[in-house]
């Protein structure tokens, strides 16, 4: 408040109270950020342990400092863990199931979203009869655990020869996303204003030439969402990769743990730091890139049932 | 939230006359084209390979299917198996314990959020970028934390505090807690965003007429909004039940279902009995009594929803 | 003089934005005031300053007699109703009425005396055991008031009560609140965006703009004179025709059109005695403008076309020119009017409106 507004209003005031309350730093509210502190440094902890740990030596790492920055900064876990690190007999480091990785994710992503958008697409606006039973039975599959189905899956893949090959990895894949993404793109379709598909009807458009020219742009949005969600739970995936790809394909997830569990004289936990640090960098980078989105999409991936 | 959106009501209608003429037009016959891989998924992998998983785990297969049925046998041996009573019983104290915490720290958390802070950005990306990351990722670093040599417990002994003693993971008694506790750490961000999300759901006026009635924050917080969140409550307890039965990677990564099999999990169970077991049939009734709990919870889920309907229409 | 409600030189500024700027209101035990505006004109906002749901940046608030602007919105004396009905959903009727009380730390056989009389006053005794999903939207409304009737309080206010409602409920439930004001004699401030709410309700109407009240009078004189050409173009519908041009002063006043004519002012009641030529407008509203014989007798009449015919039910709306202004008027349901039809329009200007052009205010 200026002291020209006050002069001039305070004619027309009364004894008291007047203006805004004045505003007192209560405990409640100390309490509020000390509480939200104490979670944000319990959350911050491992990722710090992971970064320092990863730039000491062994002997360091010996000396029982978990939180301490290190006395003396070394790069070398960090070539070792990309480069030679073993794993039984190969000691490539994490490189080759990085892009391993990169290939999974980048192909399994296209893949399991171009046909979720079409079964949203399909089952928003060209229900057959029976389209909605399907739905359900693939709704349910978001729910059930993967071991009731994983072995007739490898049954499946041994008889047509892909078992342990990159194709079976990506349709696995395109599998277990196909539940939660079918079901963002149909939420998404029957959220658009339906005048917009009679309106495309009337003009003589078929079932393709409404998809491909007027709601596959239009849902670039949820597309955005669909791919920070298959990105990250790819390159995540740990149980499919080790069952479905096979030596060749190995993930980067499967090839860290095995790296970490291989036992061959000292533990070095500066390398196995260092190549869990590498191994989360992509969903990292994704999450911090993408902010607000990945939040969209987690409560996107938690509209089920 | 949980509640799918409605369907487009002229596209059923649409679809319903042409079904009723039985003319097969061009656009149906594309439509099922298009949703080829949707039918095979939902057919193929969620009716007949469960049907096949059920029906394997009445006979007695071992390394490879065999149709020589055995009755209920394989479950019979199930149960007195001690690595699957034991895989059992962890998937129930883990499931309680980390579903109960989640829920509570996240829905404490989600509160906290509300109260106008400053920086709500970056609490919510610290409390959320666990999840961004595999859970064989947050395994292994928790068990390095847990390290009884190098990690946790000796670093506080080393300040000074000799009588200090966290390293669970080394015991089969106190192993489960330190996978509770890993679990947390990756999963209590999303409950937090989503018991959040329902938080700013509630109408403001509901905020305003308690202000009115005087009812204090914290009673407003537990008897109005919680109650009201009933949805968002149910998602996130789901999700949560879902990621418990499935557990795998975080105990692969963490204990490798040790020390001993004191942190086997029905998950890993199955695995291996497919795999290095070599005993399908066991593992098959392992993975069907995995699907139980699943089913259970759906019914549940669905009867919920199906009494809240009724209410409503009785009610119109 | 004691004022139930007195506001002084209040202000809100959100950052940079002034939301209220130096309000003055003194409303009198049991008066009954409505606050009306288009939306983001500060009216919800005044009312939730008043209730203390929003900290004010200046000025002091009065509650009977008390100056309560920093006190908590419990120990303010008021009650209120909400658009959204804002009922708790998991608490029956019962509870919602009681639950402030109880947690207030009232003797049970009280609570049960206010809530039964709350209920008898609003006929909700059959509803008590039900849940807020369990009622019609009217039901809710009615809750809600009960809400604020069992704080046994002397001012009730009320946020745009009736805006989630059907036409017909809303009608039903306008009448009802009159009733209650009639019977309880509070003080009660409403706010709405409805003007026919706001002209039925109302001993007093306060029209917002951007934050400051544009004039606050009875309906009566709000309709007939308003102070400037905002409010008269947003009270009234259909809204009240405007004509440009120039008020010539004098001892018998004329007022000019654009192309022209040339429209005596008569016995128009003038603020202030106009001098000289001023640019003006002068406002007449479309009932006020009579047809055929009628017209002759009036001060002003002219012979127009009609361009559109609208039939509303109980009378016509027809549009035409006058002085090259779009001009509507209303004409008895019975009378047949044609379009391209030529006929005599009249008027009295001293039951316009005559607005200086710059200022915007009443001549």
């Amino acid at each position: 408040m200026t002291t020209e507004a006050l002069s001039a209003s305070s004619s027309r005031l009364l004894e008291g109270p007047h203006g805004a309350k004045p505003k007192k730093l209560t405990i409640s509210r100390i309490g509020v950020y000390a509480f939200l502190v104490l979670a944000a440094l319990f959350f911050l902890m491992p990722l710090w342990v992971m970064v320092v740990t990863s730039l000491k030596g062994m002997p360091e790492i010996q000396m029982r400092n978990l939180f301490a920055w290190p006395s003396e900064l070394t790069f070398e876990p960090w070539i070792k863990a990309w480069d030679t690190a073993c794993t039984g007999r190969d000691c490539n480091g994490l490189k080759p199931g990085f892009w391993n990785s990169v290939k999974i994710t980048a192909v399994g992503t296209v893949f399991s979203i171009v046909i979720a958008a079409m079964n949203g697409y399909a089952l928003s606006f060209w229900r057959y009869k029976g389209a909605n039973i399907l739905f359900g039975l693939l709704l349910f599959g978001a729910f059930v655990p993967y071991q009731v189905v994983i072995y007739p899956l490898i049954l499946a893949f041994r008889q047509v020869g892909l078992f342990g090959t990159f194709p079976a990895i990506i349709i696995v894949h395109t599998i277990f996303g196909m539940p939660i993404l079918t079901l963002l793109f149909r939420n998404f379709f029957v959220s658009l204003p339906p005048e917009l598909f009679k309106a495309a009807r009337v003009d003589g458009a078929g079932f393709w030439q409404i998809f491909f020219q007027i709601m596959l742009p239009m849902s670039v949005p949820i597309a955005i969402v669909a791919v920070i969600l298959q990105v990250t739970g790819i390159w995540n995936d740990f149980l499919f990769g080790t069952v479905f790809a096979g030596r060749e394909n190995m993930p980067m997830t499967v090839q860290l743990n095995n790296i970490v569990q291989t036992t061959t004289g000292v533990r070095e936990y500066n390398v196995h730091m260092a190549a869990t640090i590498l191994t989360a960098a992509v969903p990292l980078a994704v999450y911090f890139i993408s902010g607000k989105w990945f939040v969209r999409g987690i409560a996107a991936g938690a509209v089920k049932g | 939230m949980t509640e799918v959106a409605s369907a487009n009501p002229t596209a059923s209608i649409q679809a319903d006359g042409r079904a009723k003429r039985g003319r097969l037009r061009l656009s149906t016959v594309m439509s099922v084209v298009g949703t080829t891989p949707m039918i095979v998924t939902a057919i193929g992998v969620f009716v007949i390979c469960i049907i096949y998983s059920f029906l394997l785990s009445f006979t007695n297969s071992k390394l490879f299917p065999a149709f020589d049925f055995i009755g209920t046998d394989q479950y019979a041996r199930l149960w007195a198996t001690p690595r699957w009573l034991v895989s059992a019983n962890n998937l129930w104290i883990f499931g309680l314990l980390s579903i109960g915490a989640n829920m509570v720290v996240g829905y404490l958390l989600a509160v906290f959020m509300d109260q106008r802070i400053r920086q709500e950005d970056l609490f919510r990306s610290i409390f959320l970028y666990p999840f961004a990351m595999s859970l064989v990722i947050t395994g292994l670093v928790w068990r390095w934390i847990l390290d009884p040599n190098y990690g946790l417990q000796a670093t506080v002994q080393g300040w000074g505090f000799t009588d200090f003693q966290f390293a669970p993971l080394v015991d089969s008694n106190t192993a489960i807690y330190g996978l509770v506790v890993a679990g947390i750490w990756n999963g209590v961000g999303v409950t937090m965003a989503i018991m959040l999300a329902g938080l700013r759901g509630v109408d403001g006026e509901i905020w305003k007429a308690a202000k009115i009635d005087g009812i204090p924050t914290w009673k407003t917080y537990l008897q109005i909004v919680l109650p009201m969140m009933r949805g968002a409550i149910l998602t996130a307890f789901i999700l949560q039940c879902v990621g418990v039965v499935r557990v795998f990677d975080l105990v692969v990564a963490m204990t490798q279902g040790g020390p001993g099999i004191a942190t086997q999990m029905p998950a890993i169970f199955v695995i291996q009995h497919i795999t290095d077991r070599a005993n399908v049939g066991l593992g098959m009734a392992a993975a069907t009594m995995m699907l139980l709990p699943v089913v259970v919870l759906l019914s549940l889920q669905q009867f919920i929803q199906w009494r809240a309907n009724k209410k409503r229409m009785n009610a119109l | 003089m004691q004022h139930s409600v007195s506001i002084r030189d209040l202000s809100l500024n959100f950052g940079n934005v002034k939301v209220l700027q130096h309000l003055d209101l003194d409303i009198a035990q049991g008066e009954f005031i409505v606050l009306l505006g288009p939306s983001g004109c500060g009216k919800s906002t005044l009312l939730n300053c008043i209730a203390g749901l929003l900290d004010v940046s200046e000025g002091q608030i009065f509650i009977g007699g008390k100056n309560v602007t920093w006190e908590e919105p419990k120990d303010r004396g008021i009650g209120m109703v909400f658009q959204s009905y804002a009922l708790y959903p998991q608490m029956t009727v019962e509870r919602n009425l009681s639950f402030g009380l109880r947690v207030a730390g009232m003797k049970k056989d009280e609570i049960d005396k206010r809530v039964q009389r709350a209920s008898e006053i609003l006929q909700i005794g059959p509803l008590l055991q039900r849940k807020p999903v369990e009622l019609s939207g009217g039901q809710r409304q009615r809750v809600a008031i009960g809400r604020a009737l069992v704080r046994d309080v002397d001012v009730f206010l009320f946020d745009e009560p009736l805006s989630n409602l059907d036409a017909k409920l809303r009608s039903d439930l306008r009448v009802e609140i009159k009733r209650l004001h009639q019977r309880l004699k509070n003080t009660m401030i409403y706010v709405t965006h409805d003007q026919i709410e706001a002209l039925t309700l109302a001993d007093r109407i306060a029209i917002m703009k951007n934050g400051v009240i544009q004039q606050l009078s009875d309906p009566h004189t709000i309709y007939n004179k308003p102070v400037n050409l905002y409010v008269a173009g947003f009270i009234g519908s259909p809204s009240m025709n405007f004509l440009q041009g120039q008020l010539h002063g004098g001892a018998q006043p004329t007022f000019v059109a654009d192309d022209g004519t040339s429209i005596t002012t008569g016995k128009y009641d003038f603020a202030v005695a106009p001098a000289g030529v001023t640019k003006a407008v002068l406002g007449v509203r479309p009932e006020h403008i009579v047809i055929g014989e009628a017209a002759r007798s009036m001060p002003f009449s002219a012979e127009v076309e009609i361009e559109i015919v609208e039939p509303m039910g109980s009378d016509t709306l027809a549009w035409t020119k006058i002085a090259g202004h779009q001009v509507t008027f209303r004409a008895d349901s019975d009378v047949h009017l044609e379009v391209g039809q030529k006929l005599l329009v009249g008027f009295d200007p001293a039951r316009g409106s005559i607005f200086n052009s710059e200022t915007t205010n009443r001549l």
